[in-house]
């Protein structure tokens, strides 16, 4: 007899609908299991047969295959289990098939029958309920994360036993009710950080405030314990408020790398990640075998914070170019080219020299070779992705200990949103949504300055020696700087501010 | 073969220096006759070691492409001069140690114009590098040669500053005059090459090895009436050129600074020592006997002119790079009409950015 089971096959962070055949006829008692398979997938045949065997059911010795089809591209992991266990018991009628078609299956088996989580599951609740499933069986592991899909029934499935009684009818199928006020009662943007813990730093809270409303790279140079991680940690904290559309869209990028806990079902506050600086290219940028979200596609929507940038690898620098352009990462391995969004804003902090002292020459011990040495670790094409440059100065000690009220992250987060407002409705239609991403025709057009500001920026460009390419940059900045105040005209006070954002002196570089 | 070219082949002898080279031609004659030396002639001479008249011997051989070379440093705009020449620097003459072969790429400094060697500190600080432009500017403005090293730091300055308003910067260098180290100053160095001059008495090609910068020391202070010493630490190369010009008979001015500063240690111990304190670069061109007409100060009061905000940010500016979140405590200004006063202040030229967000006054 024949069979077939839906199931997806989780491909970045998208599925492809896979169908799982099995067919069980007469002839030498066997199981193959066929399609294209890497080996751990192809385990899942013993897997799948002793958990039938220890649920207790006798099947005859028969000749077992399983296809998953399509076959022509390779398929991994462990998530096909159950809808194997499922085909292969409808194969030999132990359960009815009439029911299965609208339905999805997904989940690991263990040899005692439990069913186990898998990765992705809000991508392949989110996938079946768009290509028309209307139902899906997740282990009960995934079943929260899958919850905020809404308009698909999700079957909680502890054990194969469960699911056999509820296909063979002798167990009620009981759909997980989804608590009505459930989304309504996650609290968004809820952080444990906020600004207003920040004494003094008024260049690098004005700094954040610029780079969090227009999306701007931002780097921090200065001696350790000048707050640069302090600051960055609370980067998120300012970013406008997150929506629950866009809080599924970065869980789905958690979920596929199984990160997302049963405590913790939805990503409800942007993103923070800082990945020590000995990471790899691939662990930053996404990759393995099986391409997996990397350290950026993770900081999607939220902060990437590098840390002593000028120790982190070269290559996992470099790597990093052109997802900051496009917003999104292609890797390309044989078995396909994987895609994951990478909308992240960069926050990297550095010392100015070996021994963080520069250029307070009295203590600086480094020599001015060294200094190069040090700062040269950083390509030129990834610092001219960095809009904003600033300094920061130690922390005195009246500052450390002033204990005066300092502007909370929802003060500032309120002047971001209203910038943003601002940006959204400039670029409707255009695919972008932020200043800081805005391409050299798009800054001519909308950063279009004044007579006296241009005759001013001539001023600064022949005086203080900017190079052509940070023009740009400065613009940018500089529309940013004139949203935040709401002016419809860049100014020349916005101008200077932008300017005094760029790495104007080549000392540093 | 002319005698210039002896003293080529001779100067490609390693282990064979200046003084050895002069004493060889005492006790020959001339270049020709020391190349041409037999075994024991050398060995008669008493003035090579037993392991230098080996590696004299041995490397007489090695002859192939000298001619080549010798030939194509005109093509090069490398001047080669010996100590015998005419056009040999009079300055260099008395010293037993002076060069016996110099290259120079550009011009030399004019013998009867008086010239000043400002050295210092690579690593030093913003005071030690306004004030060596200052004083550079200050003496060039009169006619003054400046000669330096062309280090990072101090000697760069001075030559940026002498290159202002004039063309007498001379750089003496410890590597070939056809390699730029550090690289850093490469503008610097096709500065002086068109309106000055550099001046090694390394083979063209030599690389800047430590022991090179030490020897040449002697030849900065050797072309200088005056050698200015600004900044320097208790342990530097600065105070082995300030002895090198008082044993050939240099006046030494040193800038004073805080007894505190490590950079300016070494000064302050030369003042001590006796060393003129060089407060302005008036002081300098009296000694010389140079006559100036404009009165020379070091700072200059240009506020006068500056708006109100601006002329606030000026006062709170210092020689110390402040930080921007300093000068905002100090003037109570906000953080962008900071910004702003200090971008204005900039394109008056009152006003130098160290690093990003540092800015200190600029004189």
């Amino acid at each position: 007899m024949f069979s077939k089971i839906n199931s997806i096959y989780l491909s970045g962070t998208d599925g492809v609908p896979v169908s799982v055949e099995a067919d069980v006829s007469d002839g030498l008692p066997g199981f193959s299991l066929v399609g294209y398979l890497t080996s751990e997938l192809r385990e899942a045949q013993d897997r799948v047969r002793t958990a039938i065997r220890n649920l207790g059911l006798n099947l005859l010795p028969k000749r077992v295959t399983v296809n998953l089809s399509p076959a022509d591209f390779k398929k991994d992991g462990t998530g096909f289990d159950l809808a194997i266990a499922a085909a292969v018991l409808a194969a030999y009628g132990k359960i009815p098939s009439l029911p299965l078609e609208h339905a999805v299956f997904a989940g690991e088996l263990g040899l005692d029958g439990k069913v186990k989580g898998i990765p992705g599951a809000l991508v392949l609740a989110d996938f079946a309920k768009k290509s028309g499933f209307s139902r899906i069986f997740l282990p009960a592991e995934n079943i929260r994360e899958a919850a905020v899909v809404d308009g698909i029934a999700l079957v909680e499935t502890g054990t194969l036993r469960e699911l056999y009684e509820m296909l063979t009818g002798s167990r009620p199928v009981l759909e997980y009710q989804r608590e009505p006020e459930m989304l309504k009662k996650i609290s968004f943007n809820q952080y444990s950080v906020d600004f207003s813990e920040i004494n003094g730093q008024p260049l690098l809270r004005r700094a954040a405030e610029v780079a969090a409303a227009g999306m701007h790279n931002l780097l921090m140079i200065g001696p350790a314990g000048s707050g640069k991680t302090m600051v960055a940690r609370r980067m998120p904290t300012i970013m406008p408020a997150m929506g629950l559309e866009e809080s599924i869209e970065i869980s789905k990028i958690y979920s596929v790398s199984h990160l997302l806990s049963e405590k913790e079902p939805l990503i409800t506050h942007r993103p923070f990640r800082a990945p020590h600086h000995t990471i790899s290219a691939q662990a930053l940028s996404g990759g393995g075998a099986r391409p997996r979200p990397g350290e950026i596609s993770l900081a999607t929507g939220g902060i990437l914070f590098l840390d002593e940038l000028p120790e982190m690898d070269r290559q996992a620098l470099e790597s990093l170019r052109q997802p900051l352009e496009e917003h999104m990462v292609t890797i390309s391995r044989v078995r396909g080219t994987y895609c994951f969004p990478a909308r992240f804003q960069l926050v990297a902090a550095m010392n100015p020299c070996l021994c963080g002292f520069y250029p307070d020459m009295e203590r600086c011990t480094c020599t001015p070779s060294q200094r190069k040495r040090y700062l040269g670790r950083i390509s030129r094409p990834l610092l001219d992705r960095m809009d904003i440059c600033v300094e920061a100065a130690a922390v005195t000690y009246h500052e450390m200990l002033c204990s005066g009220e300092n502007e909370s992250s929802a003060a500032i987060r309120c002047r971001v949103e209203g910038a943003r407002q601002i940006q959204a409705e400039r670029f409707r239609g255009l695919g972008i949504f932020c200043n800081g991403e805005m391409n050299g025709k798009q800054v001519r057009t909308y950063c279009v300055l004044g007579k006296e500001e241009n005759a001013f920026m001539k001023d600064v460009f022949t005086q203080i020696q900017l190079s052509a390419r940070t023009y740009d940059r400065i613009l940018k900045v500089a529309r940013t700087a004139a949203d935040l105040e709401g002016a419809p005209e860049i100014g020349r006070r916005h101008l200077c501010e932008a300017v005094s954002y760029m790495q104007i002196k080549e000392r540093y570089w | 073969m002319s005698e210039k070219e002896y003293l080529y082949w001779l100067c490609h002898i390693p282990g064979l220096g200046a003084v050895s080279i002069r004493r060889l031609y005492e006790y020959f004659g001339s270049f020709r006759a020391i190349w041409n030396a037999g075994k024991n002639e050398i060995a008669a001479c008493k003035v090579l070691e037993a392991q230098q008249q080996e590696a004299f011997l041995e490397n007489r051989k090695k002859t192939d492409d000298l001619q080549r070379e010798y030939d194509g440093l005109a093509a090069r705009g490398i001047r080669f001069l010996a100590m015998t020449d005419q056009e040999y620097p009079q300055r260099l003459r008395p010293f037993h140690d002076s060069p016996a072969g110099l290259f120079v790429k550009g011009r030399l400094p004019e013998e009867e114009r008086p010239s000043v060697a400002i050295v210092g500190a690579r690593g030093c600080t913003e005071y030690g590098r306004q004030l060596a432009r200052v004083f550079a500017r200050g003496l060039a403005e009169e006619g003054v040669q400046i000669i330096s090293g062309l280090a990072l730091g101090i000697d760069g300055a001075a030559h940026d500053g002498s290159l202002e308003f004039s063309n007498c910067s001379f750089a003496v260098l410890g590597c070939g005059v056809d390699i730029c180290y550090p690289r850093e100053n490469y503008p610097l160095f096709s500065r002086i090459q068109e309106s000055g001059g550099l001046i090694s008495e390394f083979l063209p090609g030599s690389s800047p090895q430590a022991m090179n910068f030490p020897m040449r020391n002697r030849v900065i202070s050797a072309f200088s009436d005056v050698v200015i010493v600004i900044e320097a630490r208790e342990k530097s190369g600065s105070l082995i050129t300030a002895d090198l010009a008082l044993e050939q008979g240099k006046e030494v001015f040193a800038i004073p600074g805080r007894l505190t500063d490590p950079l300016s240690a070494g000064c302050n111990r030369l003042i001590q020592s006796g060393a003129q304190a060089a407060l302005t670069p008036a002081d300098v061109l009296e000694y010389l006997g140079v006559q100036y007409e404009k009165k020379i100060t070091i700072s200059k009061k240009n506020e006068n002119r500056l708006a109100k905000r601006e002329k606030l940010v000026y006062s709170c500016l210092d020689l110390r790079p402040k930080h921007l979140e300093e000068i905002m405590e100090l003037c109570g200004l906000g953080i962008t009409e900071c910004m702003e006063c200090i971008l204005e202040l900039e394109l008056a030229g009152l006003l130098y950015r160290v690093g990003n967000q540092y800015f200190c006054k600029r004189l």
